[in-house]
């Protein structure tokens, strides 16, 4: 079954759209996004830098996204640059950098456009393992931390007033939102893995009555966009990582437009 | 368990931010059955106090001694995002694990378990406030800080949200810390007052912090001797949809 390329893309895609759905709420629901995108293109750097030094590509994507994380979040203590710029200046410059660098690695031959929007060919078994394998670890811990870093969405102040410890949920959730991109760069590409974290989880929005069925809806309708994007990739020779996006964004609107029937939009 | 255990303890606690004290020199002690209530005009650091207690802010100066086990806490202003689905029965839940009974009974005290399923976001500010009370309660904590809790709600509402906070101290024998403007029930009901503003201006059991020349420079000749007039029993109290009962 894995000796089919596609098949080895649907594998990897579903345990990615799993890890994205819960990870994509929080991000949504701590307007994280621009967070999102800044780890994302600072992942690009990461990849340029395990080509130079020839490093597992999501062990180094993790490492450079992760200091970048937490770098932003001592910055963001320090400085008075408001949040977005810091954020544009993080991830502007990290991009740079790697495209930079890419240009000094001109005896190896690059594939940008699959590192930028993702390739449903270059998915091997290692990498359905790292996927795997990287999404348990993160789910795991994600699990465990949940009710610290729900807390801590909710109100800041009621969870550190009530022993809930916000801080380090914060720093933990942070590291996992790089793991989750080291694990899906492969597949959907540095500028598009915030797409699959939102677009899910907004979608799941419109839908749900309560976090855990938001949670859940997501986890679903990232698995349906992964399936439908992979298969008109192959149909219509599309790039793997905009055509899973692009069917996440018809799902949203299908939502949207339900949502409107059943009048939950008017208050 | 002895009878007046001391809960928290603030010596010469300060905080320092954007090149200013917001507040400094607060020394105060909270003990179980006590009600302290902070006063003092906007900006006059009474919510950083509050949060220094809680250990949300750390000092920068002078030392916070806490001994309570468990702490609830009702901030001043709460924001809960569109994009998170939340019924009051999952707000409820959020820093600890209350099973059904636990959570009506708390809802039913604050006058507002019919909402249990209701979406947070179509709450008006006085029912959340109350669901924001029932929560903090429900946990049974031994230190309960309250931060302007009965903002946005109707005046018989208070008076019963009042009387349910005096009625909280004596049923849970727990330590109550309280930002109010409501000079009535400050007066009336708590054990200790302190007048702030950026530092203890004075403080005492609330006969006596009306009597003093700082307190009447804060806040007027006139307001001190309106407090005189609202020392008074009540012979009855309201309950929450206004009716009176004896």
């Amino acid at each position: 079954m894995f000796d089919d390329f596609f098949m080895r893309a649907l594998i990897a895609g579903i345990g990615i759209a799993i890890v994205t759905g819960p990870l994509g709420c929080l991000v949504i629901w701590r307007r994280l996004s621009y967070f999102g995108d800044t780890l994302s293109h600072s992942a690009l750097l990461g990849v340029t830098l395990a080509y130079a030094f020839s490093i597992n590509i999501s062990l180094s994507v993790f490492i450079i996204s992760g200091t970048v994380a937490l770098l932003l979040l001592s910055l963001q203590k320090r400085t008075k640059l408001a949040g977005d710029s810091l954020l544009g200046l993080l991830a502007h410059s990290t991009l740079a950098i790697g495209l930079v660098l890419i240009g000094f690695l001109s005896s190896i031959r690059f594939d940008l456009m699959g590192l930028l929007f993702g390739d449903i060919l270059a998915v091997t078994i290692e990498d359905i393992f790292i996927v795997w394998f990287g999404g348990l670890i993160i789910l795991g811990i994600l699990f465990y931390i949940w009710k610290s870093i729900f807390a801590a969405t909710v109100n800041y102040d009621l969870a550190a007033a009530e022993g809930m410890k916000p801080d380090l949920s914060n720093f933990i959730f942070t590291l996992l939102l790089a793991g989750v991109i080291a694990i899906s760069i492969k597949m959907i590409g540095a500028l598009l893995i915030t797409g699959l974290l939102l677009i899910p989880a907004a979608t799941a929005r419109s839908l749900s009555s309560n976090p855990r069925q938001m949670v859940i809806l997501s986890i679903l309708v990232g698995i349906i966009s992964v399936i439908l994007g992979l298969f008109s990739s192959l149909e219509l020779n599309t790039a793997s990582g905009p055509s899973i996006i692009v069917a996440a964004l018809v799902l949203f609107i299908l939502s949207l437009i339900s949502f409107k029937r059943s009048g939950a939009l008017q208050k | 368990m002895d009878q007046n255990k001391l809960l928290v303890k603030l010596e010469n606690a300060g905080v320092y931010r954007s090149s200013k004290w917001l507040v400094r020199g607060i020394s105060l002690e909270i003990n179980q059955g006590q009600i302290v209530t902070l006063i003092g005009p906007n900006g006059s650091g009474k919510t950083t106090t509050a949060k220094m207690i809680l250990n949300i802010l750390n000092t920068d100066e002078g030392l916070v001694k806490g001994n309570a086990n468990k702490m609830a806490y009702v901030p001043q202003k709460i924001n809960i995002d569109w994009t998170m689905p939340l019924r009051v029965i999952d707000f409820m839940k959020i820093t600890s694990s209350l099973n059904d009974t636990q959570i009506t009974e708390s809802l039913v005290m604050t006058g507002v378990d019919k909402l249990l399923y209701n979406q947070i976001h179509s709450l008006s500010g006085g029912e959340f406030q109350r669901v924001l009370i029932a929560r903090a309660i429900a946990k049974k904590p031994d230190l309960l800080v309250l931060d302007e809790p009965v903002q946005g709600v109707d005046f018989n509402g208070e008076i019963a949200l009042y009387n349910l906070i005096k009625e909280i101290s004596v049923n849970l024998n727990c330590g109550i810390l309280l930002i109010s403007h409501d000079m009535h029930f400050v007066m009336s009901t708590t054990d200790h007052v302190i007048c702030l503003n950026g530092h203890i201006c004075c403080s005492g059991s609330p006969s006596n912090v009306v009597k003093n020349p700082e307190y009447i420079k804060l806040f007027g000749e006139h307001n001190s001797e309106t407090l005189s007039y609202y020392q008074h029993q009540h012979d009855h109290s309201h309950n929450h949809d206004g009716s009176i009962s004896k």
